[in-house]
């Protein structure tokens, strides 16, 4: 006899430990499938856990959750050949009690995470692949098949948290392939250091970190961001650029990382450090025209599988988890009421999604990807001029202040022409607004 | 900046569970590579899981693969990859992800 449950969820991430937990809670008989070998075995985050979406699901989370530094300081450096400029901003207000950004480890969250949902009542299978699946004479998605002997299992409605390559919805139609300009690859490394000198250069005590995000010649004119983040006893640093742009350059992600850790501005901050892991995976960047479908009879789509990211504000992780939970609510809600989990009844999903900051976030930045892919000198022509002038300005010699900001001017002409500046100005200003 | 970087050395650090001859991810037409001018696969694959051979072809070697799916997107034109994720348990073991 087929096993069948009230809710299938495909992932442990974010998104699906969302969904699991929040079923399990209000007594749904709930089962999630993870084909790693635990929690978390093939999940990639740089990372920062932004708290306000994870406590509306585990309110005390902090409790136990092993998160690593809170936040006191961000910075945003744009990386010349061998300079920076930049802008950071610390504040004492980040010691607050409840802080509302972590920096993490991505595994230890997730098997933090899924203990929480063993307890809440939820079965998880480990190492078990979702190969496809099963739908009813009438389309409807009544369960799954895996890679297991016997592997068939059937549930009232399936939630897929598989990631952002979402191979589940894109063989089954409900998902177009992947677009190259709608998805970065980004690598990253942790760098294992003496917490001591973690606290020495970046000035922070105890539990405090800091958190610095990057852009610059180092993506060598490629849309992309890199950043370096503080943990306990390690740095995660990394870099990402769209795949539209890796595909057309010559240059492989592993080698920008390196020349990204021997820049001049970053190498005395990793000094010394031991590298223990080498990562890589995709971010969905496409933004609010890229969200697919997000439900159907029997399914709903979450997290970077439904294309969840905002990329402007680096946001992803906390799109997901609210995501996740959305899903859940909805499935508790049909079920309370006794309705059939057909397409109808789950756009109420996509309802939720629309009214709150998912939605909004992304449909304020719709405009964004499409802006960035095909206007490099963002990520080219300004990093060089932007440094060149500070390096002018702040230099003490004997030309006059007023030749000094003439010549400046000069260089950002040069660059880009007037209309190309009064231009870009105009695009950013109606990207963001 | 010339600064020469090992991939097998970052790759070394990672953990991994073979799946012993049964590659997750395979090239379909090997004369599609042949023909494939840019064959971008070599260049963008974070592991270098694709090398090109003497042959004017590409290799393929999934063993040090991070699943991450970037193959699969710069082929999706050509679609000659057949990509799938391994078998439950096996392929990359993220020790902090």
């Amino acid at each position: 006899m087929v096993e069948k449950f009230d809710a299938i969820v495909i992932g442990a991430g974010p998104s699906g430990n969302a969904a699991a937990y929040t079923l399990a809670k209000q007594g749904l008989s709930v089962l999630q499938l993870e084909r790693g070998e635990y929690p978390g075995a093939k999940n990639v985050q740089g990372g920062i856990m932004y708290a306000a979406e994870l406590e509306k699901i585990i309110p005390d989370f902090r409790e136990d959750c092993p998160t690593e530094r809170h936040i006191i300081e961000q910075r945003i450096w744009l990386l010349g050949d061998d300079n920076y400029i930049g802008t950071n901003y610390r504040s004492e207000a980040f010691n607050s009690e409840k802080p509302n950004r972590y920096t993490i480890i991505r595994a230890n969250i997730d098997k933090w995470f899924s203990e929480k949902i063993r307890e809440a009542g939820g079965l998880q299978i480990c190492e078990t692949t979702v190969t496809e699946l099963i739908r009813d004479a009438s389309g409807k998605v009544i369960g799954v098949r895996t890679d297991r002997e016997g592997g068939e299992i059937h549930a009232d409605v399936v939630i897929m948290a598989d990631g952002v390559n979402a191979l589940l919805a894109r063989r089954t139609g409900f998902q177009q392939e992947l677009a190259p300009q709608n998805v970065a690859l980004a690598v990253k490394e942790i760098l294992f250091i003496d917490p001591e000198l973690i606290q020495q250069r970046f000035g922070l005590k105890d539990e405090e970190g800091v958190v610095i995000e990057i852009m610059g010649k180092v993506t060598k004119g490629m849309v992309g961001t890199a950043f370096l983040y503080t943990n306990k006893e390690s740095l995660t640093i990394g870099i990402g650029c769209l795949i539209s742009d890796f595909k057309e350059g010559a240059i492989p992600p592993y080698k920008m990382l390196e020349d990204l850790k021997n820049h001049p501005v970053i190498k005395p901050l990793i000094e010394g450090a031991e590298m223990k892991e080498y990562a890589a995976h995709m971010i969905p960047e496409g933004g609010y025209k890229a969200v697919p479908q997000l439900y159907g009879d029997g399914w709903m789509v979450v997290g970077d599988a439904a294309h969840f990211n905002n990329a402007a504000h680096r946001e992803g992780s906390n799109l997901a988890m609210a995501s996740g939970r959305m899903a859940a609510e909805t499935v508790i809600e049909l079920k309370q009421a006794g309705k059939p989990f057909n397409a109808a009844n789950l756009a109420a999903y996509k309802k939720k999604l629309d009214d709150s900051f998912i939605m909004k976030d992304l449909k304020k930045y719709r405009n964004l990807p499409g802006i960035m892919h095909e206007n490099k000198q963002f990520f080219g022509a300004y990093p060089d001029t932007l440094t060149a002038a500070a390096h002018s300005w702040f230099t003490v010699d004997s030309v006059d202040k007023k030749t000094k900001e003439k010549e400046i001017m000069k260089s950002f002409v040069k660059k880009r022409s007037i209309m190309g500046l009064v231009g870009d100005a105009i695009k950013l200003v109606r990207a963001v607004r | 900046m010339s600064i020469v970087v090992k991939i097998e050395e970052k790759l070394y650090q990672n953990r991994y569970i073979v799946d012993e001859s049964r590659p997750h991810i395979q090239i379909r037409n090997d004369a599609v590579c042949k023909s494939c001018e840019s064959q971008a696969c070599t260049v963008c694959c974070p592991a270098a899981c694709y090398s090109k051979n003497e042959t004017g072809s590409v290799t393929l070697a999934t063993d040090g693969c991070l699943e991450c799916g970037t193959c699969r997107v710069v082929c999706q034109d050509k679609e000659n990859i057949q990509w799938d994720y391994p078998r439950g348990g096996y392929g990359i073991s993220y020790k902090f992800g």
